[in-house]
């Protein structure tokens, strides 16, 4: 047995980052949540459930996932050797399938048959469904409406694995809406549910419990890095952040090594259409603190606390907070946060395909775009690592329909450019 | 802990000693404010307050994740038509200027952070408002909002469940300063087919040795015979989606508000 779970000087016992995180819901599941800070503490350093753990990533999911010099990209941008951590290469698509198995096993050791998740690409509700096939579970997955439609794919490949997948019409129909309705499942069928949560957000545990799972990624980028290039530590990390599990993931083994030993890490928010235009999903460009689902965190709401509809052209980025300790990093300048457009990620998934043959999410395609922008500024000696995310097969219908609607709309020739 | 400061707890306190003086629950009809409109709401809540012991106004909120569709429902319905968390508190104060009740506000606590807490504090007292019920905030999470409350004279009531250990009754009990919620079932707000009140007794008496604040329970009492039955266990009956569902549908407020009312007698 090799695998071992972090452990970070974060969150406190009370599972504050600094003033962000906590347990904001209803009493209900605070009793739920302190058996699921319990069960995870035990579990965490048992050598059985870590070699299960281990078997799973390695044998099911094929990790280590490839850390891959990207030469084509980086002769195009000049400067910086760009690398990828690929994963994208993980079984069902992306880094959610990391955290998913853990959750699931963890809720088997729990003695629970039934597990529920939040979907918005539709990525953690296919790896929630594929542990939940994997591990004999029944499996209920919240997706919005809206999602439904950006990411039918996904949705046929929940219900092939058996899962249902329930449409959420409240709200604005995406992410965030289907977290509301995963919360209120759970607070209804506390006793017998395991909520598989899918990115660092919501209340204590699970930002911790999310980051531990996936942190694996960052973990395996120290030493692929050392032999690959004799060092441990890139210059740079850039990872896109929706609610920031795979920022957090690969950003983690890092964000805690003293000032100056530390690579620049920077998490790329959905800009949608402009941070400017207030369509968009950038919480910290764009937010304020507020408390969401059970955590506080940097929020799009408005002055008197409603929350205000977020907007990415890619599902997996489209909600209006962000992890605490994302806003942690954030505040202590640990990490940057920059925003990226809908149609400068368009440019980065465009650029990727067509100069290395990788479709990558259009999540992914945020820290890619930005990755390009940023290697000229800095030497050819100096190392970006791009954290990719997911591969883009969800995407593609989604992006054949908006290529068709560009060329329809006549005047739009900036955006018909980009995509042609 | 200056003179101000029992003033939401005092007037609650004796809406609950009447209603016990006169052998009932009390009872307790909660309404979205500016449900189903602004302009109809202040009736709305006067026919509720004709039998009402006290008031639970629910502050509209976009993400009220312990609410079930109904109540959800109407919190779209009256943000959509203009309603706001200051608009929440003026309305309040309209009904104050022709009801001496305790009216309480319901609210995530997402818009306090957003106002900020201190200046929510103080335009609640101002307009009237006696009390908060905090379904999101365990007590544990965040004592400023306590405190302040305290600072201005309101109540403050947290929420307990089947589901709370007894550590977490006691806890939230002595946080209690207006009355204790008990959630009847575990599941978020709504009217549901034969609510279930095995685990009410239980949770009561543990709630009981803590705390000499009334008692009150709420989520899926929807007629006279549910009423019944939780004024049986209990100091107090909440009732609110069945209000909501009543609306929506076109039937008689009045006549429900004195069924329920009537339900609360022991
Ligand atoms: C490929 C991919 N990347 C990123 C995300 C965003 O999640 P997180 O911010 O938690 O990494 C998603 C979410 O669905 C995704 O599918």
């Amino acid at each position: 047995m090799t695998l071992t779970l972090p452990s970070y000087p974060q969150p406190d016992e009370r599972g504050r980052f600094g003033r962000f995180g906590g347990r904001y819901v209803p009493e209900t599941l605070i009793p739920a949540l302190d058996n699921l800070e319990a069960a995870y503490r035990e579990a965490k350093i048992d050598p059985g459930f870590l070699s299960e753990l281990e078997r799973l990533l390695r044998d099911f999911v094929g990790r280590p996932s490839g850390l891959y010099l990207a030469a084509r990209l980086t002769e195009h941008a000049g400067g910086a050797k760009i690398y990828l951590k690929r994963e994208d290469q993980n079984y069902t698509g992306a880094h959610k399938i990391n955290n998913c198995l853990a959750q699931a096993l963890l809720a088997v050791r729990m003695g629970k048959r039934r597990v529920i998740a939040e979907t918005g690409a539709g990525q953690h509700g296919v790896a929630s469904a594929t542990a939940a096939a994997l591990l004999g579970l029944d499996c209920v997955v919240y997706m919005g409406e809206e999602d439904m439609r950006r990411q039918e794919l996904n949705v046929f490949r929940m219900r092939l694995l058996g899962a249902e997948v329930i449409p959420v019409t409240s709200g604005t129909g995406t992410l965030k809406d289907a977290t509301n309705e995963a919360i209120r499942d759970w607070v209804t069928n506390v006793r017998d549910t395991f909520y598989i949560l899918g990115s660092v957000v919501g209340p204590h545990p699970y930002p911790a419990m999310v980051r531990d799972f996936q942190s694996v990624i960052g973990e395996e980028t120290k030493w692929q890095l050392k032999a690959l290039e004799g060092r441990e530590v890139p210059d740079v990390i850039i990872a896109c952040v929706g609610g920031g599990s795979n920022a957090i993931g690969i950003f983690a083994p890092y964000a805690y090594l003293p000032d100056g030993q530390r690579p620049r890490l920077i998490g790329t928010e959905a800009a949608g259409e402009g941070v400017e235009t207030g369509k968009h999903a950038a919480s910290v460009a764009g937010g304020r603190i507020g408390v969401l689902h059970g955590a506080m965190m940097y929020l799009l709401h408005d002055h008197e606390g409603q929350i205000t509809p977020p907007h990415s052209i890619s599902a997996g980025l489209d909600y209006p907070g962000i992890g605490p300790e994302h806003c942690l990093y954030s505040e202590t300048g640990v990490a940057e946060y920059v925003p990226v457009t809908d149609a400068q990620a368009m440019e980065g998934l465009q650029l990727l395909t067509r100069l290395e043959g990788i479709i990558p999410a259009l999540e992914s395609a945020h820290a890619i775009y930005h990755a390009v922008q940023l290697a000229p500024t800095l030497s050819p000696e100096q190392i970006i690592v791009v954290n990719l995310s997911g591969r883009g097969d969800k995407d593609v219908a989604e992006v054949m329909r908006l290529q068709a609607k560009a060329e329809d709309t006549p005047g739009n020739a900036e955006r018909q450019e980009v995509l042609a | 802990m200056t003179a101000v400061e029992s003033r939401g707890v005092a007037r609650i306190r004796a809406a609950f000693e009447k209603a016990r003086s006169e052998g009932r629950a009390a009872f307790i009809p909660f309404m979205t404010a500016g449900y189903p409109s602004t302009a109809e709401f202040p009736a709305l809540a006067d026919e509720l307050l004709a039998r009402a012991d006290l008031l639970e106004v629910g502050l509209p909120y976009s993400d009220p994740l312990g609410d079930g569709p109904t109540i959800q429902q109407a919190s779209e319905q009256a943000l959509a038509g203009g309603t706001s968390t200051r608009g929440t508190i003026e309305l309040v104060r309209v009904l104050r200027t022709r009801h001496d009740k305790p009216i309480v506000i319901m609210t995530y606590v997402n818009p306090i952070y957003a106002v900020g807490p201190r200046e929510f504090m103080r335009l609640a007292q101002e307009a009237g408002v006696d009390g908060l019920i905090l379904p999101d905030l365990p007590p544990d999470q965040d004592i400023e909002i306590a405190d302040l409350a305290a600072e201005y004279g309101l109540a403050v009531t947290f929420l307990i469940a089947p589901t709370s250990t007894p550590e977490r009754i006691r806890l939230v009990a002595q946080a209690c300063t207006g009355f204790v919620y008990a959630v009847s079932v575990t599941g978020v707000t709504g009217a549901r087919e034969g609510t279930a009140l095995s685990e009410v007794p239980a949770m009561l008496a543990l709630a009981r040795q803590h705390t000499d604040v009334p008692i009150a329970v709420g989520f899926g009492v929807k007629d006279a015979q549910t009423a019944h039955e939780v004024a049986a266990l209990a100091d107090g009956v909440v009732v609110g989606s069945a209000f909501i569902n009543a609306v929506r549908e076109g039937r008689d407020v009045p006549t429900l508000t004195n069924t329920l009312a009537d339900g609360c007698v022991r």
